[in-house]
């Protein structure tokens, strides 16, 4: 059979599966809107940043040196009082309704005490938030410990002030490594779902057997259900990295055409997924969960909400077979570190090894299925 | 004839559940899959940060820096995996990713703290991973204030008046295991509750069996009743499974009382399980409905519950987004009940929300069933 002959086939197919998705303005727009809606909402929400803890205040002295203590505390920006008693009871309720989620109490006699240099006021924090309570109580202990001093001997500072420098990422910004993440997570459920749906919908649909009594091979067949899918994984791309500079002004600063091709790479392990989900199962409804099985550990172990190093060691283990993962490091070393080749071809090689995996095994037993 | 014939909505209970009988897998997910899910990410995700590699670049090499070290090491939360000389090579330590905090102490460090000067000690953190770096930082801190503090009783007698005793309440451990699995089971009950539903009408619509169904003398909010009782079932034993492994296997407290749970449980999925209906109802087909329910449970369950990230410290317009979902109610039940033993009496807000949602989405899904069939 003659080459182009081959090519025209092809091109009909792809073209068909186009149609077939865009067909539905609604799914268009959300292939569209969701990038963007989910970019902003990632962007926006997954922080840490630890600042404007709701506080309630008990201060049973009713002194000047308690409401200084307690106004050093609010003007430090840590700390955002919400309500103010003189009775213990009223802070465990706030706790306990959730209204604040740290305490600070001042004890009767406190100035007395402090005068004698043995005063305590009581921190309260709801553990509930582990990484809450741990920070904000350790900023919460400073500013005590700098208002005892300036009280106790004025003039005199701390012994040892310890000064951050954050490399990479000087202002902490968690936006800057979270937006790109962003694409990793896009890409998965994009390419992921919808292969699997679309071979599905034919086979509940009974076209698929239409399909393969038309002149086209099976490899063709897969093909133009699988580009696509992957072209709109690389619009998706052009998408989410000009909203991620543009609007969100995370610095960029390697190269596009080296993250353009982990994005082939990425695309190619997830189309190789979608497709083995597409051979093991008989309906939508099937093919929808059991990707769901499969995106929910991939995108909770690759490190993207969850670092990778907080993990027991051997989930630590099973990550590097995630695609995800190295998919991440390739995207966020780009972004962040300007890294090049000479530092991620491990990422590249892992995620070439698994897409050509994937892919071949999938093909395989595609072909088992059909015939 | 009456909208609501017990009969009927019965048999359009059973029509679902033989249906679901017939698609094993489904169904076997349906049980398996937040039960699975709840103890792999148990297991597999934590906020704890420990072990972070230290490096040092001591260049006082005095007896005071030797003792702030070893109240680093004495932290458990870093591993001082090595020592540099000079500070140029900080740069490629961290960029070959060696190091996530590099600690560079002051030639004359040990003679400062005597003459009661201030001396800086510099952290150089990776940022990258900006979220880590905070925590590790904030370690660091308090370990620096320790020796801070007791190095000005040591050198130079100064007594603080003031002196802060912190207490941690609910989860006095902070462990991140225990913020994680009470969550879990809202959050993994939110997708799997949208998930299930969202299939269902639009199935009917692509099989033509829906002109059928319009066709038989069952009403409409039969039709609706029907297909939600089955899952609500699903949907409870799921909440009392994923709970009972949540102690059995992770060790969470369990403080209140299970009763109220299911309550709440209950009111949490007919609310869920409706959204899962209207988005089913809406999108007329499977492929559509999946996009779509995967939109609205998945990210917002995660990321606009407070289950990890607090609302309080989101921009405005999404904080006022965060009281359209459900999740975000029943996780404040969930952690309340495990963890804080506290009931109806505090709870009662969120649980009249719930009941509130709940009545919304099923006047919702009515409503845009009847346009779409009408």
């Amino acid at each position: 059979m003659r080459l182009p002959e081959r090519f025209d086939r092809l091109v009909e197919m792809v073209h068909k599966e186009l149609i077939q998705v865009f067909r539905d303005p609604r799914l268009a727009r959300i292939v569209l809107v969701a990038p963007v809606l989910q970019l902003l909402v990632f962007g926006y929400v997954v922080t840490t940043d630890v600042r404007r803890i709701p506080t309630f205040v008990v201060d049973q002295d009713r002194t000047r040196a308690s409401r200084d203590l307690v106004q050093t505390l609010a003007a430090s920006g840590y700390f955002r009082i919400v309500g103010r008693s003189d009775r213990p009871r009223d802070l465990v309720e706030a706790l306990d309704h959730g209204r604040a989620v740290a305490g600070v109490d001042v004890p009767r006699g406190f100035a007395r005490d402090a005068a004698r240099q043995a005063a305590t006021v009581q921190l309260v924090f709801d553990g509930t938030n582990s990484n809450t309570a741990t920070v904000g109580s350790g900023y919460a202990e400073r500013i005590v410990m700098a208002y005892a001093l300036r009280q106790g001997s004025p003039g005199r500072s701390l012994p040892v002030d310890l000064r951050a420098r954050a490399w990479f990422n000087p202002n902490l910004r968690s936006s800057d490594y979270n937006v790109p993440a962003v694409m990793g997570q896009l890409l998965l459920i994009l390419s992921l779902l919808l292969t699997s749906l679309a071979v599905v919908r034919e086979r509940e649909a009974g076209t698929l057997e239409q399909l393969m009594v038309s002149p086209l091979t099976a490899g063709e067949l897969i093909i133009g259900k699988t580009v696509p899918f992957a072209l709109l994984g690389v619009f998706e791309m052009v998408l989410i990295t000009s909203v991620a500079l543009f609007w969100f002004r995370v610095p960029f600063q390697g190269s596009f055409l080296l993250l353009l091709p982990a994005g082939l790479l990425f695309i190619l392990c997830m189309l190789g997924a979608g497709l083995l989900i597409s051979t093991v199962s008989n309906t939508q409804q099937e093919a929808m969960l059991t990707s769901f099985l499969v995106i929910m550990p991939v995108m909770l172990l690759s490190g993207f909400m969850f670092p990778v190093s907080s993990m027991p060691v051997a989930f630590q283990w099973l990550t590097l077979l995630n695609p995800l993962r190295h998919f991440l490091e390739i995207v966020r070393a780009i972004f962040l570190k300007g890294a090049g080749l000479e530092a991620l071809w491990p990422q590249y090689l892992a995620l070439l090894v698994m897409g050509a995996g994937l892919l071949s095994f999938a093909t395989t037993r595609f072909h088992k299925t059909v015939s | 004839m009456r909208a609501l014939d017990p009969t009927r909505l019965l048999a359009m209970a059973r029509k679902e559940v033989l249906q679901l009988r017939r698609d094993p897998r489904s169904l076997i997910l349906a049980f398996l899959l937040p039960v699975a899910l709840l103890v792999f990410f148990g297991y597999a995700i934590s906020w704890d940060v420990s072990d972070i590699r230290l490096v040092v670049v001591d260049q006082d090499r005095g007896a005071k820096a030797r003792e702030l070290l070893d109240g680093f090491r004495a932290s458990g939360r870093f591993a001082i995996v090595g020592r540099l000389e000079r500070t140029a090579d900080i740069g490629p330590l961290l960029d070959r990713g060696q190091a996530r905090i590099v600690l560079v102490i002051p030639p004359r460090f040990d003679a400062d703290l005597g003459a009661g000067r201030t001396a800086v000690v510099q952290a150089i953190v990776d940022g990258s991973d900006a979220n880590t770096a905070t925590i590790a930082l904030g370690y660091a801190q308090a370990i620096v204030q320790q020796f801070s503090a007791r190095a000005l009783f040591q050198t130079r007698r100064v007594r603080l008046p003031v002196t802060a005793a912190t207490r941690i309440w609910y989860n006095e451990e902070l462990s991140s295991r225990n913020m994680i699995v009470p969550g879990l089971v809202a959050v993994i009950m939110m997708i799997i509750a949208g998930l299930l539903t969202s299939l269902t009408i639009a199935r009917e619509w692509e099989r033509g069996t829906m002109e059928q169904l319009a066709s038989t003398p069952v009403s409409r909010l039969e039709v609706l009743l029907g297909k939600l009782l089955p899952y609500l079932a699903i949907g409870l034993v799921d909440v009392a499974l994923c709970s009972l492994l949540g102690v059995v296997i992770f060790r969470v407290p369990f403080r209140g009382d299970v009763f109220f749970l299911m309550g709440a449980s209950f009111a949490f999925l007919v609310g869920t399980l409706g959204l899962g209906l209207v988005i089913s109802a809406l999108a007329r087909t499977q492929l559509l409905a999946t996009q779509i329910g995967m939109i609205a449970t998945f990210l917002p369950g995660f990321l606009l519950s407070g289950f990890m990230f607090p609302i309080d410290n989101m921009p405005l317009v999404l904080r006022a987004i965060t009281y359209l979902v459900p999740a975000r109610y029943f996780l404040v039940v969930t952690r309340g009940i495990f963890l804080k033993g506290v009931g109806p009496e505090v709870l009662w807000s969120e649980g009249l929300l719930m009941v509130l949602y709940a009545f919304a989405g099923l006047g919702l899904a009515a409503h845009s069933f009847r346009k779409e069939l009408g």
